[in-house]
C-alpha cells in the first residue's frame, strides 16, 4: 500500500513537472481489470469529445448545453487533453443514455475518450450524471452523479473538470479557483474633498472571469487582493480612514477582519503565508516602507527589512521559509530573496532589468518567480526567473503594458494585467506564454490574485 | 539504513517512469506499443456501472459587506478653490526641485496665517511606473514635502501623508503633458 501511494505521488510529480504521458508508468499499475487512465495515439495526447449533455427533463436544455460547454472550456484551459472540434461530430447523434453511446462512430472521428452527460431538473434541483468511457475499450472510466441548485451550473461543469484532471493526469485543476482584483467599472466618485475621483473595490470572479462580483462597498480605494490559502479570504488593503489599512474579509460571511488600525502610518500589499497564520505586509511606521510579518489577527508584528530605501510588494516561497520582495536600493527597483524567519540572507534575483517590481513565487513542482520586467520606456513585460538554473523566459511580449503577474494554484497559469485591449485588463496566459485569455473587459481592473 | 533503502525504491521508481518519459520528448525513433487502432474492440458484456454515491455540489457567492464611509463634505468648498498649490515631481524622483520648494514656501506660509487647518500631503504618480512601485514612490514623494514645511516650522500634527500612486491620476492622457501633471504632491485641508 505504502509503495502504491509513493508512486501515485511521484506519478503526480511527474506528470506536473513535465507534462509528458507517463504511459510506461500507467502499465506498471496494478489494476487488471480497468485501465482508468485513457491514452492516446503512441506519442499524443489523448483526443477528447464531449457531446452536448442530454436533458432528461424539458426544462433541463439550457443547462445541459452550459454544462457541456463550460466543461469544453475548462479542459480545453489546462491544454491536457486535445479536445476535438464539436464541429467534427456534429452530425453523431447524441446517446440518450449511456448504454447507446456509438463507440464506433466516435472512434471514426479520432477520439479516443467520450463523455456522456444528463441533466435532470425539478424545478430549483438538478441533477447531474456524468460518465467517461475510452472509446476503444469501451469502458467507462467515470462515472458521477452530483445534486444542487440550478443557480450556477457552470459549477457542475467545473467539478467534472477538476475530477477528471485528477483522475486521468493527477493534476490539480483550476476550474473551481476563483481571482480577485480591484476595478473601478462602477464609476463612483469618491466621497470627500476631491470630486473627480472614481472609486476602487475589490471584485471576485470564477477564474475564467465568470461571475463577476464586488466584495467591498467602501466608495472609496481599495487595492492589492490576496487570498487566504483556504481560499474563504481575501486581504486588501483600504483607504476608508485615509491611510491605507490591511481588511481581512471573510467574503461568503460578509465578515470584515482589521489586522492593522492606524490612522496616521500605512500598511498595504497584505499576503498571507502558505499555512495561513501569518502575513507579510508593507509599512512606513519606521520612517520608509519596509517588510514587516505579523499573525493573521495583528499581533506579533516583527519588522523583516531595514534599509532606507523603499522595500515593498512581498510574496512567499512555497514552504513560508523565503520571501521575495522588491527594492530599489541600487537605485532602480528590482526583486530580492530573504529569509521569511528575520530578513536575513538577502540576495539580489534580478541582475539583467532595468526595472522589476511585483515578483510572484510559483506554486510547487515549478521553482520560479514571475515579475514585472521594464521593457520599454512606458511599459512592461511579464518574465520568468527559474530559480534552479537562473534562467529567464519572457512571456508578454510589448503589447501593451504588462503588469502584476500572479500564479494559477498549480502553477501552470498566471493571471496579469495588461492595457493591450483598452483601459487595463486582467487576463490569463500558460506559465509557456500559451493560451492568452481576456477576463475582464469593463472599466479597469488591477492586481490580480488567484485563489487555492 | 531505512530510509535509505526508501529512497532507494523511489529513485527506481521514478527512473522507470522517468525512462519513457525522457523518449517521448524528443522524437527519435524509439520501440513504441503497438498502436491499438487496428485491434477490434473487446466485446462489452457488462452495461456501465451506476454512480456511486450522489455528491452534494454547493454553489457560494460572496455577501458584500455594508457601507461605511461617511465623509465630511464641510471642507468641499474650501479645497476646490484650494489656497494651497501643488508640488510637480520629475519622473522617477522624490526630490522637490527649485520650482517645488518654492510652491511649498507658499503653502506654508498659507498655513500660518490659518493655524487652525490640518493638511493631507498626498503623493501620486504618472502611470509609467508599475502600480506596486508607484505606492512606495508616491509615498516618498509625500514624505519630502512634510519633512521639508517641518523645516519651516510647521508642527508635524498638523500635516498627514498618504500615497496614491498611480490611482488617481489628475491628466487621464498617456502624454507627457499628462505625466507631468500626475508627479505631484497634492494638498487637502481636512481640519479648519
Amino acid at each position: 500500500m505504502k509503495r502504491l501511494r509513493t508512486h501515485a505521488v511521484l506519478l503526480a510529480i511527474l506528470v506536473a513537472a513535465t507534462g509528458l504521458w507517463p504511459l510506461a508508468a500507467q502499465n506498471q499499475n496494478q489494476q487488471p481489470e480497468i485501465e482508468l487512465v485513457i491514452g492516446g495515439d503512441g506519442n499524443s495526447p489523448p483526443h477528447y469529445a464531449i457531446p452536448d449533455f442530454v436533458a432528461a427533463s424539458a426544462d433541463a436544455t439550457e443547462i445541459a448545453q452550459t454544462i457541456s460547454q463550460v466543461l469544453w472550456d475548462d479542459l480545453a484551459f489546462e491544454r491536457e487533453f486535445d479536445l476535438i472540434p464539436r464541429d467534427v461530430y456534429k452530425s453523431i447523434p447524441p446517446a440518450r443514455s449511456p448504454e447507446q453511446v456509438p463507440f464506433a462512430s466516435w472512434r471514426e472521428v479520432g477520439a479516443d475518450a467520450v463523455f456522456f452527460g444528463s441533466v435532470q431538473r425539478s424545478g430549483d434541483k438538478v441533477v447531474v450524471q456524468v460518465r467517461l468511457f475510452n472509446v476503444r475499450t469501451r469502458q467507462q472510466v467515470f462515472s458521477k452523479e452530483y445534486s444542487g441548485t440550478a443557480s450556477n451550473p457552470r459549477l457542475y461543469a467545473h467539478t467534472v473538470a477538476d475530477e477528471v484532471h485528477l483522475q486521468q493526469r493527477a493534476l490539480k485543476g483550476v476550474a473551481r479557483t476563483k481571482l480577485s482584483f480591484v476595478s473601478d467599472r462602477n464609476r463612483e466618485r469618491l466621497l470627500g474633498p476631491i470630486d473627480n475621483r472614481e472609486v476602487k473595490e475589490i471584485y471576485v470572479s470564477d477564474y475564467d472571469g465568470a461571475n463577476q462580483r464586488r466584495i467591498t462597498t467602501t466608495r472609496q480605494l481599495n487595492l492589492n487582493p490576496s487570498w487566504s490559502p483556504d481560499a474563504k479570504s481575501v486581504a486588501y488593503s483600504s483607504y476608508r480612514n485615509l491611510t491605507p489599512q490591511i481588511f481581512v474579509s471573510l467574503i461568503y460571511q460578509g465578515v470584515l477582519e482589521t489586522p492593522t488600525k492606524s490612522t496616521t502610518v500605512s500598511n498595504m500589499m497584505p499576503v498571507f503565508s502558505p499555512d495561513g497564520s501569518k502575513i507579510a505586509f508593507v509599512t512606513n511606521r519606521d520612517g520608509n516602507t519596509e517588510i514587516y510579518v505579523m499573525n493573521r489577527d495583528g499581533s506579533n508584528v516583527r519588522r523583516l527589512t531595514n534599509h532606507p530605501a523603499y522595500e515593498s510588494t512581498p510574496t512567499w516561497s512555497p514552504n513560508g521559509q523565503q520571501i521575495a520582495f522588491t527594492s530599489d536600493r541600487t537605485g532602480k527597483a528590482q526583486v530580492y530573496i530573504m529569509n521569511a524567519a528575520d530578513g536575513s540572507n538577502v540576495r539580489r534575483l534580478t541582475v539583467s532589468e532595468s526595472e522589476a517590481d511585483r515578483a510572484t513565487w510559483s506554486p510547487a513542482p515549478f521553482n520560479e518567480i514571475a515579475y514585472a520586467g521594464r521593457t520599454s520606456s512606458n511599459g512592461f513585460d511579464i518574465k520568468i526567473h527559474e530559480l534552479a538554473t537562473g534562467m529567464v523566459r519572457q512571456i508578454t511580449f510589448g503589447e501593451g503594458s504588462n503588469e502584476s503577474p500572479a500564479y494559477s494554484p498549480n502553477g501552470k497559469h498566471l493571471a496579469f494585467t495588461s492595457t493591450r485591449a483598452g483601459g487595463t485588463q486582467v487576463f490569463t496566459i500558460g506559465r509557456d506564454g500559451r493560451g492568452l485569455k481576456q477576463i475582464t473587459r469593463s472599466g479597469n481592473n488591477q492586481t490580480p490574485a488567484w485563489s487555492q | 539504513m531505512l530510509s535509505i533503502r526508501g529512497l532507494g525504491i523511489a529513485l527506481a521508481i521514478a527512473s522507470l517512469m522517468a525512462a519513457p518519459a525522457c523518449n517521448r520528448r524528443k522524437p527519435v525513433v524509439t520501440p513504441q506499443p503497438a498502436p491499438s487502432v487496428e485491434a477490434p474492440p473487446p466485446v462489452v458484456t457488462q452495461p456501465p456501472a451506476p454512480p456511486r454515491a450522489t455528491e452534494r455540489v454547493e454553489d457560494r457567492q460572496p455577501a458584500p459587506l455594508s457601507e461605511d464611509t461617511v465623509a465630511d463634505r464641510s471642507l468641499d468648498e474650501l479645497n476646490r478653490n484650494s489656497p494651497l498649490r501643488p508640488a510637480f515631481f520629475v519622473l522617477d524622483s522624490s526630490d522637490l526641485d527649485d520650482a517645488g520648494r518654492s510652491v511649498v514656501t507658499g503653502n506654508v506660509d498659507v498655513l500660518k496665517k490659518n493655524p487652525q487647518w490640518v493638511v493631507t500631503i498626498e503623493g501620486h504618480c504618472d502611470e509609467r511606473g508599475t502600480a506596486e512601485y508607484n505606492l512606495a514612490l508616491g509615498e516618498r514623494r509625500a514624505a519630502a514635502v512634510k519633512t521639508y514645511m517641518v523645516s519651516l516650522g510647521i508642527a508635524p500634527d498638523r500635516l498627514r501623508t498618504v500615497s496614491y500612486g498611480k490611482e488617481f491620476p489628475f491628466d487621464q492622457a498617456h502624454n507627457e503633458d499628462a505625466w507631468s501633471k500626475n508627479r505631484r504632491a497634492h494638498f487637502v485641508i481636512t481640519a479648519k
